[in-house]
């Protein structure tokens, strides 16, 4: 009886101790990047890196400000986001409210392969197909830039928004609508006037989620946008034709080629890694406490 | 009145054309990648290492070393993820400590998985001094980026064991543990091997962490042990995207690419008949 409440107090441990290694990893990403990142802020002030407006790690003269990179990022993300957020959003539109349960049972699981294709093949797609198709619209097309790279982050992220969305219009009772249409409302009326207005914090969740998504893509980007590290104007509708680099991208750049382990170029790594991991963090905390308070609301 | 029936009808339209709009963009695209491919997928590409030539290049290198650490991911993430699934589920339900643990879940899931990859660096190749690249180091890598995937999905399967068995169980006199081990986890194994097979056939796919930990672009002979360096097939698939050769991009690369897709699809195919298995047997 004693040696069974010892094993069964040993178990007990064993399976903490496998919760707990969650927490071991998410303090070894921040020590992991912490360190390395203050090693770099010796050798390179963070006024330089946050301002800063040329980056070569790897090229003389060696210079290491970050915007270019934080440019090239947000042209992507702004690109996916103005694809996947309304697509998404009609698809979990279509797929709650209108949608049989059998027709449903087959889009939605079609739409998740979508999430599931890995970003390499993506960064393919882009590359090979979506670049030409493009150059029939625009002829002075770059072979690698932003354009075709947010097209297919944007259909990467399409299930995030729909999956999410859909799941907090499907929250919102039954009674409310039925008391739209009391009132002589029609469908689209009751779906844009009752259900998506109930459901918005969940919706605006979602939207984050896969914005937060799109900022640490890699593969798509780096095949797809190219990896020459610019300060692109956004607004300029010819720089979304152009290659440019983003954060992932360099940091890429930087994975294949064979700098040593002490050289600043390697420590910028960690310091791109870090910036990468607080705004996707922050993005990810953000939409957690959207969501939370959405969830309370119908209980 | 009939101005705002079309309107309503536009609208559905609209909602329904959104839907497809991904899924028809991606078949259109798979078809192109299948029709590149075809001339090229044939046995001598499946069996020869990668060349200068196209005609000569395969994936065999690759194709062993993405499997090779595929199956050692599975070794180390199924009995950890399963473990901290157990303690949240049975154990630690509604504590303090199981809401942080959760939290924290959720938040590492939402990492990008480059920065995976840099973790990967600086604990296994930085502090443990295991030689970049090499198999052990890249599932090491993989498993603690799918970590968080198996544990949710192993926590939705224990959850969906009724209460009363674990109560029966209890009341027959049996520990914790034993409830645990003879009647929980037989119930909801098949629901956890589900989500551990989706996790693995995301693993497989996965390019952006390797580069990190430093996999070769490109490995002539496959790895003889897990302390053997690696070409994933993913990153195989990226160098020939980069190669000037007009071939490697409008043939080798869809070649690998169907090839990958094939494995991840038959891993999920696996996985879909589990949960089908699973579901009849819980009818009955």
């Amino acid at each position: 009886m004693r040696a069974q409440r010892a094993r069964e107090r040993a178990i007990h441990v064993l399976l903490f101790i496998s919760a707990l290694l969650t927490v071991g990893v998410t303090l070894g990403i921040i020590l992991t990047l912490f360190a390395d990142t203050v090693t770099f802020f010796r050798n390179v002030s963070p006024i330089e890196f946050f301002t800063g407006t040329k980056w070569s790690p790897t090229i003389k003269p060696y210079s290491y400000g970050v915007l270019p990179l934080v440019a090239g990022t947000i042209m992507v993300t702004v690109g996916a986001g103005a694809i996947a957020i309304p697509v998404g959003l009609l698809s979990a539109i279509y797929l709650s409210e209108y949608a049989s349960e059998r027709t449903r049972s087959i889009l939605k699981p079609m739409l998740e392969i979508l999430a599931g294709i890995p970003t390499v093949v993506y960064g393919f797609f882009a590359f090979a197909y979506i670049t030409p198709f493009l150059k029939g619209l625009f002829p002075d097309i770059s072979a690698y830039n932003v354009l075709s790279a947010s097209v297919v982050v944007g259909i990467m992220i399409i299930p995030i928004v729909a999956s999410i969305s859909e799941d907090a219009l499907r929250a919102v009772p039954r009674s409310l609508r039925e008391a739209g249409y009391a009132l002589g409302a029609r469908k689209v009326r009751v779906i844009w006037s009752i259900v998506v207005p109930s459901a918005l914090s969940g919706i605006v969740a979602s939207f984050i989620l896969g914005i937060s998504r799109a900022i640490g893509e890699t593969m798509a980007v780096t095949i797809a946008a190219g990896r020459t590290p610019r300060l692109v104007n956004p607004l300029n509708p010819a720089d979304w034709l152009k290659p440019i680099e983003t954060m992932t991208a360099a940091m890429v750049e930087i994975g294949l080629s064979d700098v040593s382990g002490h050289s600043i170029a390697y420590k910028s790594l960690f310091a791109i890694g870090f910036t990468l991991f607080l705004m996707t963090m922050a993005l990810n905390t953000v939409s957690y406490y959207i969501k939370m308070r959405f969830r309370e609301v119908y209980r | 009145m009939r101005g705002e029936e079309v309107r309503e009808k536009l609208f559905m339209l609209l909602a329904l054309l959104a839907t497809l709009f991904g899924i028809v963009i991606l078949a259109f695209l798979l078809a192109f990648t299948f029709y590149e491919a075809l001339p090229w997928l044939d046995w001598q590409f499946l069996t020869s290492p990668p060349s200068r030539f196209p005609e000569r290049a395969g994936i065999y290198p690759s194709l062993v070393g993405s499997v090779m650490a595929i199956a050692l991911v599975g070794v180390f993430s199924v009995p950890l993820g399963v473990g901290a699934a157990i303690y949240l589920e049975e154990y630690a339900r509604r504590s303090r400590i199981a809401k942080l643990i959760e939290i924290n879940i959720s938040n590492l899931a939402a990492v990008p998985s480059i920065v995976y990859g840099l973790l990967g660096l600086g604990l296994f190749v930085s502090t443990l001094h295991l030689r970049p690249g090499i198999v052990l180091v890249g599932a090491l890598t993989l498993t603690l980026l799918i970590l968080p995937i198996i544990i949710v999905a192993a926590q939705e399967a224990l959850r969906s064991v009724p209460d009363s068995l674990r109560e029966a169980s209890i009341g027959l006199g049996a520990t914790r543990w034993q409830t645990v081990r003879n009647v929980v986890l037989p119930s909801a194994m098949p629901g956890i091997l589900t989500g551990v097979i989706l996790a693995l056939s995301r693993a497989i796919g996965e390019t952006a962490p390797l580069i990190m930990i430093g996999a070769a672009t490109s490995i002539f002979t496959p790895p003889k042990s897990i302390f053997s360096t690696y070409s994933p097939l993913p990153m195989q698939i990226f160098m020939w995207t980069d190669m000037p050769k007009e071939e490697f991009l409008h043939g080798l690369a869809p070649a690998g690419i169907i090839v990958l897709l094939a494995v991840m699809l038959s891993m999920n195919a696996f996985a879909v008949y589990l949960r089908n298995r699973y579901a009849r047997k819980l009818r009955r």
